[in-house]
């Protein structure tokens, strides 16, 4: 008997995306689909739809499971090893701990999302490419949280990020940047978080994060993003697939997938000014500046990006050169922060010492001696002196972005940057022209933010004093929270180090 | 512009109404020129509180370590109220010289600029 031929990988993805689907004929498709017309993207053929990676159900399972292999591998045996011990130093752990409260979460959120996409979407093509998407981000949450788990033996701060994400006053940034895009229609989402994010601004997310911790002794980080890189790739040609996919449909949906990519290049560049802050700050050893990476990620990669979508008509984002004559200023504003408002922070800040200073002299001449290098010396002296500055009142918050007012006037950087408008008889106040854009566009959406501040005020996170409000966010005061110099964590590292000098010395 | 939603006439909870917030006003306060206080401050206050409350007690409690606060020349201090010029009156309450539920009070306090003029 003759023995029936394999199938290769292209023909078994042609069966799996074309084959299979149908048009339903007991139900309309728009009820089957209900969710992929009121946003107004015209898709003519869905067919059109072509996925470079054509990949399978099998292979995708074989790709995955080798990968997972090697990560279980390789972080057994970084905490067999106390590979802790070999961080540059425990302060590196704060731009941990933000990652695991503030970004993983949000990869379980991608999970969610991309597993509705994976439903709702009517080409079958798109429909598989998000269910795998959908299964990657859910391997990222997971993978992440197994390695991060390594820390939570030893360190302060990791022990309720779920339940953190949820309350905690700075998380409701991440948080509420992703139920921003959830919230919106299957393309928004996909120009969002697949075009955005994934495509224009993942290097300024995941750079910054894993070569911060390769060059800081932090394996385990190293290990989950190496295992998703193949993935991230993968998500990265979904995002460029998608934006002219839907330009390529038809010529009306130009002007929406425009504003669609002002809109979220405006969030998600808010969002990274948390990373800016990492980098420039939390970094024991740094690995480039923010302005560097903005430099190098947005304006040359991004407008290259943007030159390849002219042909569509698609311009720059708006705002662009706004985020650019900021860039030599958001980490600084964004410490600024952390630094007063560490007492209310799941992780530790610290007074900058003088080899950092030069650093950041060095990166960015133009404004680190003339603005920030005073601050940070007037804060030392308060801390010398006993009296470690806290800003003891809550902050005004952007009702978009939902960060505090802190930055500062595209052209002044010395001034805020005050934005108001007036909406049924009330008035919303934000950190600048692209969040006050995005709220003016869809004001029925943003009256609705969960403003940490206001939510306080109207007594509904615990009670009325910081301690409740804390408790409430499961923070363990004393240790998750405050300067870093004295506190537990700095002690316990210290006398491992301690333990350690009798043999370097030898 | 509205919406695009799937749902004809949507529409959300306005969560930060002032019914919300037990009786108070929403007030922010921002010093300029001194930016080691991050943004500005948001409170809640009562609008029949008077100015002299906000001048003599909130300021000094949460401004009041700041190497500059001493030197303040109150009568040099120029006030805005949600972008208008502004001349309190410390003995009338909140609500019966233009404040709001949000509203923005920024005060400058010439000739002072932080350490090193550097606008901290």
């Amino acid at each position: 008997m003759a023995k029936k031929k394999k199938m290769g990988l292209k023909q078994k993805y042609a069966l799996l995306t074309r084959g299979l689907d149908w048009e339903t004929t007991y139900q309309p498709m728009d009820k089957v689909f209900p969710y992929d017309k009121f946003e107004g993207i015209k898709i003519k053929d869905w067919d059109a739809w072509e996925d470079p990676f054509r990949l399978t159900m099998d292979a995708y399972w074989k790709f995955q499971a080798e990968k997972e292999r090697k990560l279980y591998a390789v972080i057994d045996s970084f905490s067999q090893n106390n590979g802790h011990l070999g961080l540059t130093d425990a302060r590196y752990l704060s731009a941990v701990k933000l990652f695991l409260t503030g970004v993983s979460p949000l990869e379980y959120m991608a999970h969610r999302q991309f597993a509705h996409l994976g439903r709702h979407l009517r080409g079958a093509g798109p429909r598989v490419a998000a269910q795998m998407q959908s299964l990657d981000e859910l391997r990222h949450a997971q993978t992440q949280i197994h390695t991060i788990s390594h820390y939570n033996r030893y360190f302060d701060g990791f022990h309720d990020w779920q339940h953190m994400h949820d309350r905690v006053w700075y998380l409701s940034v991440p948080k509420s940047f992703f139920d921003d895009a959830a919230s919106a229609g299957p393309f928004e989402f996909l120009t969002s978080i697949s075009f955005s994010f994934e495509y224009v601004l993942t290097n300024l997310l995941f750079v910054p994060f894993m070569s911060g911790a390769a060059y800081n002794g932090d394996l385990a980080t190293v290990t989950f993003g190496f295992s998703a890189q193949s993935d991230e790739s993968r998500h990265m040609t979904l995002g460029l697939e998608v934006i002219k996919f839907m330009l390529e449909q038809d010529e009306g949906n130009v002007p929406i997938v425009q504003r669609w990519i002002d809109k979220w290049f405006w969030r998600g560049y808010r969002l990274l000014s948390l990373v800016g802050m990492m980098m420039d700050y939390m970094l024991p050893k740094k690995i480039m500046s923010w302005q560097e990476a903005w430099e190098m990620y947005f304006e040359e990669q991004g407008g290259a990006l943007f030159e390849d979508l002219a042909r569509y008509g698609i311009r720059p984002p708006k705002y662009h050169d706004v985020a650019s004559k900021e860039k030599d200023r958001i980490s600084h504003e964004v410490w600024a922060i952390f630094y007063q408002y560490t007492h209310a922070a799941g992780f530790h800040t610290w007074d900058v010492d003088e080899a950092h200073k030069a650093w950041l002299s060095e990166k960015y001449p133009n404004t680190f001696d003339k603005l920030y290098r005073p601050r940070l010396e007037m804060w030392k002296g308060m801390a010398d002196a006993g009296n470690r500055f806290y800003n003891n009142a809550l902050p005004q918050l952007c009702t978009t972005c939902q960060i505090p007012m802190g930055f500062t006037e595209p052209d002044d950087p010395s001034t805020i940057c005050f934005r108001s408008s007036e909406y049924g008889g009330d008035t919303y106040h934000f950190c600048s022209d692209g969040c006050k854009d995005i709220f003016d566009h869809e004001p029925e959406k943003y009256v609705q933010s969960w403003l940490p501040v206001h939510q306080i005020y109207q007594g509904n996170c615990g009670g009325a004093s910081v301690e409740d409000v804390l408790k409430w966010y499961h923070l363990n005061l004393g240790t998750d929270n405050m300067a870093y110099e004295g506190s537990p964590e700095q002690k316990l590292w210290s006398q491992w180090m301690a333990g350690r000098h009798p043999v370097a010395a030898e | 512009m509205a919406v695009v939603a799937l749902k004809d006439g949507y529409t959300g909870e306005v969560r930060d109404r002032v019914e919300n917030f037990h009786g108070n006003w929403v007030t922010y306060l921002h010093w300029e020129d001194h930016l080691s206080f991050c943004a500005a401050l948001a409170f809640p206050f009562p609008p029949d509180m008077p100015f002299g409350a906000l001048l003599e007690e909130v300021l000094p409690t949460y401004y009041g370590m700041h190497p500059d606060w001493a030197n303040i020349d109150w009568s040099a201090v120029r006030w805005t109220l949600d972008g208008q010029d502004f001349t309190p009156d410390p003995a009338k309450a909140l609500k019966d010289q233009g404040f709001h539920h949000k509203s923005l009070l920024r005060f400058w306090t010439p000739g002072l600029k932080g350490p090193a003029d550097s606008c901290s």
